[in-house]
C-alpha cells in the first residue's frame, strides 16, 4: 500500500471511531484545503455522506470567495451546515481591523469564544478538525483525540497517552474531545492527495495574474498571499517540494510574540 | 544540502528515546540543521528568543516548542516532525526522558517501527535508558540503534563508547533486544549525525543518518490470517454496511466469514468503498466496508476471520501489562478492556510478577500481590465478563494487545502472552474411529428391576425464564420422595469442570450440548432418570441428543411460556440487560430460539402451576414406559 493510502486509511478510521464514539459530532470547516480533504476523508468513511454538521466560525473577515465556495459545496454535497459568530463582539468592534484588538485578541474572541459559544449551543462533546502535526510546533504535540475541560481549555502539559489506535472517549461531562483526523497528513501529502482525488479546492491557492497565491487561508486582514507561479495542483505540489518556508508564514497572528500563538491554542483555539 | 523532498514512496517511523536529559532533541535540532532541513528562518527565530530571554540556546528548542519545556529545558510531551534522506521519509518522533511523562514516551513509541536510544556518555546507562529499552522491546519494537551522546565531555574516548557499549548491550539482551547498531555521537555538535567527526578518527562510521538507512520499513501483515474487526455497522443507502479495517490478512468477496465472540457465519458480498473501485478483495491496512449475503447480528466489537482460522475466544488470559495511571492497577477492581473494537469489563485474576523494568528486579509488596504501581510492569491473568476474541501477540499484533481504561483514563496497556488456551475446533476435528462401545454385564433391564424403574433422559428445553431450572428441582424432588434415582444436570456445574475450555461460539455451544447428552445418556445407562435444564435454542443439538439414545429413552419437555411472560418474569434481569444490549446473544431477544414441533411433554407455564407441569411430567414417564416396571 503506498504511503498516501496509508494516511487516507487510518484518517478514516479515526473518522469512524469518532462517529462511533460521540452522539454529538461535528466537524469544523473553515474552508481552506485541509479541512476540504477532512470532508472528503468523510465522505469515504461513510460512503458518500456526511452524517454530522459542519461548523463554520464566520468572522464576518473571511475572503468573500470563500463563502461563496461554501455554500456552493453545502448545496452540491448535501451538508448540513451549522455557522458561529461572535456577534455581541463583532456589533461592539473590539477587532483587529478595527483596531481596536491585537491580532491574537482578534482570534481569541471571533474564533475560539465563537466556537464555544456554537459548542455550547449545540452540546457537541466531539469536534472534528483539520490540524496537522507539521503546521506548527504546539500541534506537533497534539493527540488524535484531545480532550479540552469544560472552559475549553487544552492541559497540553497532561495529555492521555494515545497508543494502538485506543483513544480516548471517555470524558467528564461538560468536556469535550478535538478529533484531529488529519494529524499525521503533511502539507505536501494533503496537496498530493487533492491531486490524486482531484477534489475541488478554492481557487485562491493558485497563482492569479500576478503571481500570487494564498498557501494558508485565514481571515482577509491577516493573511497574506505568497509569491508563486503554481497555478494548477501539480505545480503546488512541485513548489511544495523545494520550498522551505514554512506553510503559515503568510499568517500574521502566529507571530506576534513567542508564545502568543501557544496561549491561544491553550485557551481552546483549534 | 537541502534537497527537494522526494516523491512520497516509503515512510517509517522512527523514535527517539533514553533517559533525561541525554541530548534526545539537541539531536533531533541538530540532525534537522546539519541536513539543511530546518526550516527557513527557524535557526535565526529560535537564537532571537534565547537572546530575548538571556539564556543559552539550545537545538532542543526546534521540539521543545512550549514554553513550559523552555522554561525548564526538559522534554515534555512527544512531538512528531518530518525528515527525509533521498531514500525516504522518516517521522521523527521525539520522546521525553524524564520518568513523569513516561506515558507521553509510550505514546510516541507505541507509533514507531523503529527507535533510536541516546545514551550519555559522561552520565552513563540510568534508569530510563534501561526501562525505555525494555519498554520497547514490549511494545514490539525490535529495530534499535543506540547513540552513545556527549562523546565532547568524555574527551571522544573510544574505551568509554566501547564499555557504554558492553554493558548496554549486555542489558539488551537480557531483554532479548539485539541493537542493530552503537554509534558514538556529540548532537551538540553534530559529531558523526550527518558526516564524520573529525574528533573521533577512530570512527569509520556508519554515521546516523546512515543508520537510519539501514532500518527497513515494516510489512503490512498481509500474508497473516485475516482479523476484520467490526468498527460499525452502517445503513447507508438501503445496505446495510459493515465498516471496519482490515488488521492482518486478506479480505475477498466470497469468503465465508465467521464473527467472533457472537459467533456467526456469512458471506462477503461486496466490498464498499468510496470514490474508489470496489474490487473484489481488501489487504491489510485497509479501511472499508462490506455485506454479507445472509443478513445476520453483527455489531461493533466482532470479529470477521475466516472460519479456518478462528482467535481464541475466552474469558481468561495471560498478559504483560505496563501501568501509566495515577492510581494503581487493583485487584478486585472492575475496569473496562478495549482490545481492537472490544470493549468488555475486566479484572485482575490473578498477579504472578510486578517487575521494575529498569532493573527487572521483582517489585515485592507483601505476601499478596494485589496491585501494579505507576510506571511498573506486570505478568498477570485477567478475566473479563464476556469472552474475548483474542490472539497472542506474537502471532498477531492487532489483536494481540489491549488497553485498560480506568474511569476515563487509558491507564495502561498490555500483550497477551502464551499459554494453555484452549483452541476452539481443533479437537473436536480430531474424532477416534477404534473406539466401540463395550457392553457390561448387567443389562439396562436388571438395572431397572434393581431401581424400580427405568433410567430415562428428561429434557427440559425453552426460553430464559420459562421455569425450566424451577420444574427440574421441583420434579428431582417428587421423585426423590417417591424413593426413584433422579438427579438434575446443571448448566453452570458443566461449565465449571467438564466444559471449562468451551467459549460460547456456535462449535462450542453445539459441543457443549453434545457433551451434555453424553453425559445424560451414561446416566440413563446407569439407570438414572437424569433431568437436564438448558434453553438449548437450536433444533439440530437436541436431535443430535436423540439419536443417540436408545428409542424412547428421550424425553423432550418443552417448557413454553410466551416471550412476554418470560420478560415480565425476567428472575436474572438478564432480558432487561439484553434490551438494553449489555448482552447479546440472547435466546428469544437477539438469537432464535427454534421450538420443538413434536415435543414428548409440552407445558405451557403461563398457564399451569409448577407441580401440574411436574405432574404432567410423570404422567407420561409411566405411559411411556410401562413395561419396564415403573410404577411412580
Ligand atoms: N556537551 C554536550 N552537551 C549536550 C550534547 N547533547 C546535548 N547536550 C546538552 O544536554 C542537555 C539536555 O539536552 P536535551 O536535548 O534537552 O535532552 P533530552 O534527552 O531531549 O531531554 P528530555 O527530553 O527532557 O528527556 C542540553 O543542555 C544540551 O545542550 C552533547 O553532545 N554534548
Ligand atoms: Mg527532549
Amino acid at each position: 500500500m503506498d504511503s498516501l493510502s496509508k494516511l487516507e486509511n487510518q484518517s478514516i478510521y479515526i473518522l469512524r471511531e469518532a462517529f462511533h464514539k460521540f452522539d454529538h459530532l461535528a466537524m469544523l470547516w473553515s474552508i481552506g484545503k485541509d479541512s476540504t480533504v477532512l470532508l472528503w476523508l468523510a465522505r469515504k468513511a461513510f460512503f458518500g455522506h456526511v452524517p454530522f454538521p459542519l461548523v463554520h466560525v464566520d468572522t464576518t473577515y473571511k475572503i468573500p470567495s470563500m463563502i461563496e465556495y461554501r455554500d456552493r459545496l453545502v448545496r452540491e454535497w448535501k451538508l448540513q451546515l451549522v455557522v458561529g459568530k461572535n456577534e455581541p463582539v463583532l456589533v461592539s468592534g473590539v477587532t483587529y481591523p478595527d483596531g481596536k484588538a491585537t491580532r491574537v485578541e482578534c482570534c481569541g474572541t471571533l474564533k475560539k469564544d465563537a466556537l464555544k459559544q456554537v459548542l455550547d449551543q449545540h452540546h457537541f462533546t466531539g469536534v472534528i478538525v483539520g490540524v496537522r502535526r507539521d503546521e506548527e510546533p504546539t500541534r506537533a504535540k497534539e493527540r488524535y483525540f484531545s480532550p479540552r475541560d469544560k472552559n475549553m481549555e487544552w492541559n497540553v502539559e497532561d495529555q492521555p497517552p494515545e497508543l494502538w489506535d485506543q483513544f480516548k472517549t471517555d470524558f467528564k461531562k461538560g468536556t469535550h474531545i478535538r478529533i484531529h483526523p488529519l494529524l499525521h497528513w503533511t502539507e505536501l501529502n494533503v496537496w498530493e492527495y487533492i491531486e490524486r482525488e482531484n477534489i475541488p479546492v478554492i481557487p485562491l491557492y493558485f497563482a492569479n495574474g500576478q503571481d500570487e497565491r494564498y498557501r494558508s487561508l485565514g481571515c482577509a486582514p491577516c493573511t497574506f498571499p505568497i509569491k508563486s507561479k503554481a497555478r494548477t495542483v501539480r505545480e503546488i505540489v512541485e513548489e511544495l517540494r523545494q520550498t522551505r518556508t514554512p506553510e503559515r508564514s503568510g499568517r500574521a497572528q502566529d507571530k506576534e510574540s513567542e508564545d502568543a500563538f501557544e496561549k491561544l491554542r491553550r485557551d481552546g483555539y483549534m | 544540502m537541502s534537497s527537494p523532498t522526494p516523491v512520497l514512496t516509503e515512510q517509517l517511523k522512527i523514535v527517539i528515546v533514553g533517559h533525561v536529559d541525554h541530548g534526545k532533541s539537541t539531536f533531533v535540532g541538530r540532525l534537522f540543521h546539519d541536513t539543511g532541513r530546518l526550516p527557513e528562518g527557524k535557526l535565526e527565530q529560535l537564537q532571537k528568543i534565547a537572546e530575548r530571554r538571556g539564556v543559552p540556546f539550545e537545538w532542543a528548542n526546534l521540539m521543545d516548542a512550549l514554553q513550559s519545556e523552555r522554561d525548564q529545558n526538559i522534554t515534555i510531551d512527544t512531538a512528531q516532525i518530518w525528515f527525509h534522506t533521498a531514500k525516504r521519509q522518516y517521522v521523527i518522533i521525539d520522546a521525553p526522558g524524564h520518568k513523569e511523562f513516561l506515558k507521553n514516551m509510550i505514546t510516541g513509541a507505541a507509533n514507531a517501527e523503529a527507535a533510536l536510544l541516546l545514551i550519555d556518555a559522561n552520565e552513563g546507562i540510568q534508569e530510563n535508558s534501561r526501562r525505555h529499552g525494555y519498554l520497547l522491546h514490549l511494545l514490539g519494537i525490535r529495530q534499535v540503534a543506540v547513540l552513545v551522546n556527549k562523546m565532547d565531555l568524555q574527551g571522544y574516548s573510544q574505551e568509554r563508547f566501547r564499555q557504554i557499549e558492553a554493558d548496554y548491550r549486555e542489558w539488551l539482551k537480557t531483554i532479548g533486544l539485539e541493537p542493530k547498531f552503537f554509534v558514538p555521537i556529540a548532537a551538540k555538535h553534530g559529531d558523526n549525525i550527518a558526516s564524520l567527526s573529525r574528533q573521533m578518527p577512530w570512527w569509520n562510521g556508519p554515521t546516523v543518518l546512515e543508520v537510519l538507512d539501514e532500518f527497513t520499513v515494516s510489512e503490512l501483515p498481509n500474508a497473516q490470517p485475516l482479523r476484520f474487526p467490526v468498527q460499525d455497522v452502517y445503513r447507508f443507502d438501503d445496505r446495510r454496511i459493515l465498516a471496519g479495517r482490515v488488521e492482518s490478512g486478506t479480505l475477498k468477496v466470497g469468503d465465508r466469514l465467521l464473527f467472533s465472540p457472537n459467533n456467526k457465519v456469512s458471506t462477503v458480498r461486496t466490498i464498499e468503498r468510496w470514490n474508489a473501485p470496489a474490487g473484489n478483495q481488501a489487504t491489510a491496512g485497509e479501511s472499508v466496508g462490506i455485506t454479507l449475503t445472509e443478513q445476520i447480528f453483527v455489531e461493533r466489537g466482532a470479529i470477521a476471520t475466516l472460519e479456518t482460522a478462528p482467535p481464541y475466544e475466552l474469558t481468561r488470559f495471560k498478559a504483560r501489562l505496563f501501568w501509566l495511571g495515577r492510581n494503581p492497577f487493583r485487584k478486585g477492581k472492575t475496569y473496562k478492556l478495549k482490545l481492537a473494537t472490544q470493549e468488555v469489563e475486566c479484572e485482575i485474576n490473578a498477579i504472578d510478577k510486578v517487575i521494575d523494568a529498569s532493573t527487572l528486579e521483582t517489585v515485592s509488596r507483601g505476601s499478596d500481590q494485589v496491585c501494579v504501581g505507576r510506571h511498573e510492569v506486570a505478568e498477570l491473568s485477567l478475566h473479563t465478563k464476556r469472552p474475548v476474541a483474542f490472539d497472542l501477540h506474537s502471532e498477531i499484533v492487532s489483536t494481540g494487545r489491549f488497553v485498560i481504561v480506568d474511569g476515563f483514563d487509558v491507564s495502561g496497556g498490555g500483550i497477551i502472552v502464551e499459554d494453555n488456551y484452549p483452541r476452539r475446533t481443533a479437537d473436536s476435528l480430531h474424532k477416534s474411529e477404534n473406539i466401540y462401545w463395550s457392553e457390561g454385564k448387567v443389562t439396562p433391564r436388571q438395572r431397572a428391576l434393581l431401581h424400580g424403574h427405568a433410567g430415562y433422559v428428561v429434557w427440559l428445553t425453552g426460553l430464559s425464564g420459562a421455569g425450566k431450572s424451577t420444574i427440574a428441582g421441583e420434579l428431582e424432588r417428587r421423585l426423590f420422595n417417591l424413593g426413584r434415582h433422579a438427579y438434575v444436570l446443571d448448566g453452570d456445574k458443566i461449565r465449571h469442570g467438564l466444559c471449562s475450555d468451551l467459549g460460547f461460539s456456535p462449535e462450542d455451544r453445539k459441543e457443549n450440548i453434545r457433551r451434555v447428552g453424553e453425559v445424560a445418556k451414561l446416566f440413563a445407562d446407569a439407570g438414572l432418570i437424569c433431568i437436564t435444564a438448558f434453553i438449548s435454542p437450536y433444533r439440530s443439538d437436541r436431535a443430535l441428543v436423540r439419536s443417540i439414545l436408545p428409542a424412547g429413552k428421550f424425553v423432550e419437555v418443552y417448557v413454553n411460556a410466551p416471550l412476554e411472560v418470560c420478560e415480565q418474569r425476567d428472575p436474572k434481569g438478564l432480558y432487561a440487560k439484553a434490551r438494553a444490549k449489555e448482552i447479546k446473544e440472547f435466546t428469544g431477544v437477539s438469537a432464535p430460539y427454534e421450538n420443538p414441533p413434536q415435543p414428548e411433554v409440552e407445558l405451557r407455564t403461563d398457564q399451569l402451576s409448577v407441580s401440574e407441569s411436574v405432574a404432567k411430567i410423570l404422567e407420561h414417564l409411566q405411559i411411556q414406559d410401562a413395561d419396564s416396571a415403573i410404577t411412580i
